[in-house]
């Protein structure tokens, strides 16, 4: 039987403390869509998109309105457009962004991901194609959000695409320099990249995936933050069971919504992706959980312990709230989107040596991270190189969006707006790893990956 | 299907009588129903039945939003799934 206290507490939870359905993506296939001439190829994925998706937002806006609980996007992710696009016999895949683009606008989604190329052991032609035309189709479309694979822990790190992607970083921030650089916030650098996360701007729809199906991803920082203020200077035992209960509740709520939407759109439904994402609002911050947990600023010593902790608990209270847990699942530290975050590389505690670290121990990578706008496209690369490693090494993925801010210099802040935030510019190491990223080549696949 | 609506306000003469008016309207059945008023303000909860509502469950929760910022109340009606889904294992 419900009881009253229950009630409110949900209601308390939804109203007060930001607990939200993160996000409900619609991954779609578009395997068919291949053609030799890229407008028909373009027009294809036009009608595709919007054939499957043409539902999503209704029934995301009802199921809103019948649980009372906001779902904050909705959003499509689609197959990595260097497979659908590689019978195309056009130079750029700008037209494909374009159709991408469109659709999203006539389905009514903020976003759309899949301008992808994954290139972890090395390039087709059709990756290269795709990654030379990610900062055109990032200039001149909206709601695109483009990543590539570079590394895993089975294939290694394929160095030639890491140097190739800091120039298109740089490239993609001149491009968009009337808008801070924004671009650079729609894609992505990945090592492990997986195939059904529903989170921009890294989705995109694996081809090991149906033809369509339905991921959705959590919230909640707040309420865990809340939670833990009720166990003030109480031993890690009792905080790792708070959180624990907490994420089973949050997860819960997006197993309920994602079977229900799914079934109401006719498709399949994929994964829970357990997540505390934050956003820049008050009270929704992943860095004010650390710092409930007794840190004075996140950043500090201990910054990295105290993630661990919150990340593994975070899993393990959703994993038996699910049916099917995936996607990226842990606890994301986005610079820009996280308040506590913005204060806490304001003041300087939090670095981005700091934050390199606290990668190996969370859900991502360097996320949302503002550096100043001559940085070298060496330098961004070398940055990757090191990301890509960690995430080889200890089989995990980890992924970096960063914005070289055109014009800005450290101390200067980027507003992005929306749920993208602001993000104050942070220092980088001046001296050069020119070198170490002209070499090229691959960095061999380690011991990690022979498994059998 | 079940639903749990929840109103929330200063109290008033005619509250519990008008939102029963409407959810009749609806076709909606009340099952359950309590309420408490705790200085001055009114928090009531009902449990519904609104399977044979004759109107989609989405529409019923926006109208009656509507009615809610109408009276000066906060009006909410979820379905009873989500409590259960958060609250029991």
């Amino acid at each position: 039987m419900l009881n009253q206290k229950d009630i409110l507490q949900t209601q308390d939870m939804i109203d007060k403390r930001h607990l939200d359905i993160r996000t409900i993506t619609m991954g779609i296939s578009l395997l068919d869509c291949a053609d030799q001439d890229i407008h028909a190829c373009a027009r294809k994925i036009y009608d595709k998109i919007c054939f499957r998706a043409e539902k999503l937002v209704k029934v995301g806006q009802d199921i809103e309105w019948e649980f009372g609980i906001p779902i904050v996007n909705k959003r499509i992710s689609v197959t990595p457009m260097s497979l659908v696009g590689a019978a195309c016999t056009a130079d750029s895949y700008v037209p494909l962004a374009i159709a991408m683009d469109n659709a999203a606008k006539t389905c009514g989604v903020n976003f759309i991901g899949g301008f992808s190329a994954l290139v972890q052991k090395g390039c087709t032609e059709s990756d290269w194609k795709l990654i030379r035309s990610i900062p055109e189709a990032l200039r001149v479309t909206e709601r695109v959000c483009s990543s590539v694979n570079v590394g895993s822990t089975k294939a290694g790190i394929n160095m030639d695409a890491v140097a190739e992607m800091g120039r298109i970083i740089k490239k993609t921030a001149e491009l968009t320099a009337d808008r801070d650089g924004l671009g650079c916030a729609k894609l992505v650098v990945f090592a492990n990249a997986v195939e059904d996360n529903p989170f921009m701007a890294g989705a995109f729809h694996g081809v090991g995936e149906p033809e369509c199906v339905l991921n959705v991803g959590v919230s909640g920082p707040g309420v865990v933050h809340h939670a833990l203020q009720s166990v003030k200077g109480q031993p890690f035992d009792v905080v790792a069971e708070t959180i624990k209960k907490t994420a089973f509740r949050i997860t819960r709520m997006g197993q309920i919504v994602g079977v229900e939407a799914s079934a109401r759109l006719g498709i399949p439904f994929g994964i829970v992706d357990l997540s505390l994402a934050p956003t820049p609002a008050v009270g929704d911050s992943v860095a004010r959980i650390l710092e409930e947990m007794g840190l004075e600023v996140c950043g500090t010593h201990g910054t990295t312990a105290a993630l661990a902790m919150l990340n593994d608990a975070v899993k393990k209270g959703g994993v038996m709230a699910s049916n099917h847990v995936g996607g990226l699942s842990g606890a994301f530290i986005p610079v820009s989107e996280d308040e506590g975050m913005i204060a806490a590389a304001e003041c300087g505690t939090l670095t981005l040596d700091k934050l390199e670290a606290m990668t190996c121990v969370c859900s991502v990578g360097l996320d949302m991270i503002a550096v100043p706008g001559d940085t070298s496209a060496a330098t961004i690369s070398a940055i990757i190189a090191d990301e890509a490693a960690i995430g080889m090494v200890n089989s995990k993925t980890t992924a970096v969006r960063i914005i070289p801010a055109p014009n800005k210099v450290v101390g200067d802040r980027v507003e992005m707006g929306g749920l993208l935030g602001s993000a104050p510019v942070m220092p980088v190491h001046g001296d050069s790893a020119e070198e170490f990223i002209a070499r090229g080549g691959r960095i061999p696949a380690p011991l990690q990956s022979l498994k059998n | 299907m079940k639903a749990v609506v929840t109103v929330v306000g200063k109290d008033r003469v005619g509250i519990i009588a008008s939102i029963c008016v409407e959810l009749a309207n609806y076709n909606v059945n009340v099952l359950d129903i309590s309420q408490t008023v705790m200085q001055g303000y009114f928090t009531m909860m009902m449990v519904v039945d609104v399977s044979n509502a004759n109107l989609p469950l989405a529409q019923i929760c926006q109208q009656m939003d509507a009615k809610g910022q109408e009276m000066g109340l906060s009006i909410r009606i979820q379905r009873e799934d989500i409590f259960e889904a958060m609250h029991r294992v």
